[in-house]
């Protein structure tokens, strides 16, 4: 696993307080983890101070599972 | 002009925790609109915490409870109650729990503010009357509508403290709506001063720089706006939650008994700043 999808599904378990094991790479934050709409804000606003990226709001809006997030950051940090 | 340009970095400290004091023994407060431990009313309900204060909390709808509920019970708040602004009904019913609780109240947080995020962006002029309406609602006439309800609970000494932002001073990118919405704000922290001064109290907003919360994800560009005032401002940094905690505390304390119908900014002087510092760099793109 790349440094960024640990340190994302790091962030993850932490935020939602979910299982490691649960935080697969094609999980959803809405259907498999239980995060609310509230959740996807704040996980994009904790992404973005992490990693030190700024993630816009139509881009935002298409991070829905653990990959968007990795994929996204990746690209951003390249 | 110097030929090296220097990093504008900050050497002024901040404020990282709360200071720990009596200055609050025997207050009850409430505290309304913490969205999350970033919230600008977290860091104030906690800065009125560490001075001894009994703070209570409202929250709109259970996603936000589920976020307060944790902060509230960190430090110690077990009255935690739900509250609509645009319900009548539902204000009356968090004030009479409040009066039942406490029987009094010396101090109120308003951290409340909407605008529809679609008008957040663009030109105000395109606000349509609904949108204008509703952020004048929520975020203007909900503090008249809470104090209403809280000043009866009051003796002399009781504090009203909301917040604001520069956009409701000057035109800043983006603010929009929410800009004249904080215009009828501060204009209303005057007027209310006035109405309560009489009764001893007192009624203040803080005018805060930007700062990364939940609230402020709505608005367009954020993360120039907060690189724009880190080289511009007097002290080269943003401010924290910490920073407003505790501009929030000399407020609602008696240290600012003679202090009433202010706005006072807490944004690293960026207020008295009328042009781009000459070795702010480039920001075109961040």
């Amino acid at each position: 696993m790349s440094d960024t999808a640990e340190k994302v599904k790091k962030i993850v378990v932490e935020h939602l307080g979910v299982e490691e094991s649960k935080v697969t790479t094609d999980a959803s934050f809405i259907d498999d983890l239980g995060a609310d709409s509230l959740d996807t804000v704040e996980l994009v606003m904790a992404f973005e101070e992490a990693f030190a990226i700024e993630i816009p709001d139509d881009a935002a809006e298409k991070i829905t599972t653990v990959k968007d997030a990795i994929d996204f950051i990746e690209k951003a940090k390249a | 002009m110097n030929d090296a340009i220097p990093t504008p970095l900050s050497v002024a400290p901040g404020l990282d925790a709360p200071l720990k004091g009596t200055l609050m023994a025997g207050k009850r407060g409430l505290v309304m609109g913490v969205a999350n431990n970033h919230s600008l009313a977290w860091g104030i309900a906690a800065a009125c915490a560490a001075q001894g204060a009994e703070v209570a909390f409202t929250y709109q709808g259970e996603t936000l409870e589920r976020r307060v509920r944790p902060l509230a019970a960190s430090i110690g708040s077990d009255v935690l109650l739900p509250c609509d602004v645009t319900d009548e009904a539902s204000m009356d019913a968090a004030f009479a729990t409040i009066g039942e609780k406490w029987g009094k109240l010396d101090f109120l947080v308003h951290a409340i503010g909407f605008a529809d995020k679609q008008f957040l962006r663009g030109r105000y002029l395109d606000t349509p009357r609904e949108a204008f309406l509703q952020a004048l609602d929520i975020s203007c006439y909900s503090f008249v509508a809470v104090a209403q309800r809280a000043v009866p609970l009051m003796s002399p000494g009781g504090s009203l403290l909301t917040l604001s932002y520069i956009g409701a001073e000057r035109v800043t990118p983006h603010y929009n709506v929410m800009g004249v919405a904080k215009a009828a704000l501060e204009a209303s922290v005057r007027y209310m001063a006035v109405d309560l001064g009489g009764a001893g109290i007192r009624v203040n907003a803080i005018s805060a720089g930007p700062i990364k919360t939940l609230a402020a994800s709505g608005i367009g560009d954020f993360r120039y706006i907060l690189k724009w005032n880190q080289y511009n401002s007097p002290l080269k940094r943003n401010v924290t939650i910490e920073d407003v905690g505790g501009a929030g505390l000399y407020l609602l304390s008696d240290l600012a008994s003679g202090v009433t119908g202010e706005v006072h900014h807490v944004d690293s002087g960026y207020h008295v700043v009328g042009m781009k510092s000459v070795d702010a760099p480039d920001i075109a793109t961040v």
